[in-house]
């Protein structure tokens, strides 16, 4: 069934019969011995250099062997065919070696399901642990290396599915198999995988409500982060224009599945984190979209990713995520700023309508020319009345002063000797203008003048008497009629 | 100043306005500013070409900004 050369330092070479072929050598050497041909022992060849190939060259050679004839020699086949009798024995190394090369040969990697027990992550990076059922059970392996592809470790007691291969592990004679791919049934692991890195981004407060930052209402540069092929920036591209032709989109290349994706994210998100390091009058770009078209579970994987989404919380400006389809929630979502359920609900969130735009500056143009319209007209009012009140005010202060003045007048007018003068009295002055005001003033002949109601009277003194003036007046009146 | 500073500056103009206490002169000011930062912002959305840009980081630690071929 299988003989190989040992590449290095094996002195034992194992070969290894079929029944089927053992029984076909015999049957030659019976025949052989039927037609009378002196029976000669096939010499086994050490040296064949094509082991894949092994079954028809034991033919062949055992046929090279009978057409050499009686002319070569070879030992009895029990001592020739290592193990096969005492003097051949192999060596323990031989045997496990040559177990290992067989079952290698012989499985192919295969799934096996069974339940995960005594699971040991060793120092040296490696898992180690027994896959079991009912009945049996195998130990297990997962190479350091091999465990990139396995979302997370399994747990005792895990009911899972594995692909590896069974091999033998020389140094202890163990069967085991050697696993490269695992999951937990009802995808477990994925799970698992996902509700540690979960607990630990709560743990940071990465998911905290208060973390997230309002979008920008008005994005002059958004930067997308995503395939530079994909659909997702098809579909974000197809938005923006739609409703903002001019918002910049800056395209941030990464890969967003397979392997190097989580690296090829977080490269990106870094890079635009350094165009945002100088910040001289604020950051380049005004938000984020980090995100990609729709896909299998292990294709959204990558936004699962701690390290991404580690990237993106730690992102100095907003950021909307967007993988998938409305039904995916990743990591990823749930640290952004805002998650959209598809990669053009992202866009249509972090780009405005242009028309709306328009809409709104245009009311803030009327709101600006009302209110300053306003402004104006409050202060003509205000001045028409100040004006008014100044009018009013001086009509009343002049009428005050008015009637102050006529009163003044009155009195003047009431004390005024020409008011005297009216009621019919006459007032003496001399030529020189004093007031005669006594009989002693007066001399005969003296000239005078009489101040009248209506004008002046020259006159001259004829007489005077002293003494009260009216009994003088009516003595007087007597002596001019005698 | 940017479109969205631009926005933010005339609503509070507005508001100013809309407030009685403010002095005339002042008044014509925030005004004056006020129909600028309009002009500014209308300028802004005539703007009219999408531009889908690449970002590259360039070997002196600064950035660049090449067309974007889908």
């Amino acid at each position: 069934m299988s003989r190989r050369r040992r590449a290095a330092g094996g002195a034992d070479e194992l070969v290894l019969f079929s029944a089927e072929q053992y029984d076909a050598l015999l049957g030659e050497r019976a025949a052989m011995e039927r037609a009378g041909v002196e029976p000669v022992e096939p010499r086994v060849e050490v040296d064949v250099p094509a082991p894949r190939a092994r079954s028809r060259g034991r033919r062949g050679a055992a046929a090279r062997a009978v057409e050499a004839g009686a002319a070569s020699y070879a030992p009895p086949l029990e001592e020739t065919i290592p193990g096969a009798s005492p003097a051949s024995a192999v060596s323990i190394s031989t045997l496990t070696q040559t177990t290992k090369d067989v079952l290698e040969g012989a499985f192919v990697p295969l799934w096996v399901r069974g339940e995960v027990s005594d699971f040991k992550a060793h120092r040296n990076g490696h898992w180690y642990f027994t896959l079991r059922d009912a009945r049996a059970q195998i130990k297990c392996v997962v190479w350091a290396r091999d465990q990139r592809g396995i979302p997370a470790a399994p747990d005792d007691g895990m009911q899972v599915v594995a692909l590896g291969q069974v091999t033998v592990y020389a140094a202890r004679g163990d069967l085991q198999f050697s696993i490269r791919a695992l999951d937990a049934e009802g995808d477990g692991l994925w799970r698992k995988a996902l509700e540690q890195t979960l607990r630990r981004l709560e743990g940071d407060g990465l998911l905290d409500p208060a973390r997230k930052r309002p979008l920008p209402r008005y994005p002059r540069r958004v930067a997308v982060v995503t395939s530079p092929s994909g659909a997702a920036l098809h579909d974000i591209l197809a938005v923006v224009r739609r409703r903002c032709a001019n918002v910049e989109v800056v395209v941030v290349p990464a890969k967003v599945q397979g392997e190097g994706a989580p690296e090829e994210l977080c490269a990106a998100l870094a890079l635009i984190a350094r165009w945002c390091e100088p910040a001289a009058g604020g950051p380049p770009v005004d938000l984020v979209i980090v995100g990609r078209g729709g896909g299998g579970r292990e294709d959204l994987w990558a936004f699962n990713d701690e390290r991404v989404a580690r990237a993106v919380a730690a992102c100095p400006v907003p950021t909307v995520s967007a993988v998938g389809h409305e039904v995916d929630v990743t990591l990823c979502d749930l640290v952004a700023d805002l998650r959209a359920a598809t990669p053009s609900a992202a866009a249509e969130a972090a780009v405005p309508v242009l028309g709306e735009l328009r809409d709104a500056v245009r009311a803030l143009g009327g709101a600006l020319a009302g209110a300053a319209g306003e402004c104006v007209a409050t202060r003509r009012v205000a001045l028409h009345h100040a004006t008014r009140e100044l009018a009013q005010a001086a009509a009343r202060a002049t009428e005050r002063r008015r009637a102050a003045v006529e009163q003044g007048a009155a009195r003047l007018h009431a004390l005024s000797p020409l008011a005297t003068l009216g009621r019919g009295y006459a007032v003496a002055r001399s030529s020189e203008g004093e007031t005669l005001a006594s009989v002693r003033h007066f001399a005969a002949g003296m000239p005078f003048h009489l101040l009248l109601r209506d004008g002046a009277v020259r006159a001259v003194a004829q007489g005077a008497r002293r003494g009260q003036p009216l009994a003088v007046a009516a003595a007087l009146r007597e002596m001019e009629g005698e | 100043m940017t479109f969205e500073e631009n926005v933010a500056r005339l609503e509070e103009i507005v508001a100013e306005l809309e407030n009685d206490d403010v002095e005339l002169e002042a008044a014509l000011k925030l005004f004056e500013e006020g129909v600028e930062r309009l002009r500014a912002a209308n300028a802004e959305l005539s703007r009219a070409e999408a531009t889908v840009k690449l970002l590259v980081e360039n070997g002196d630690g600064g950035f660049d900004l090449p067309d974007f071929r889908g």
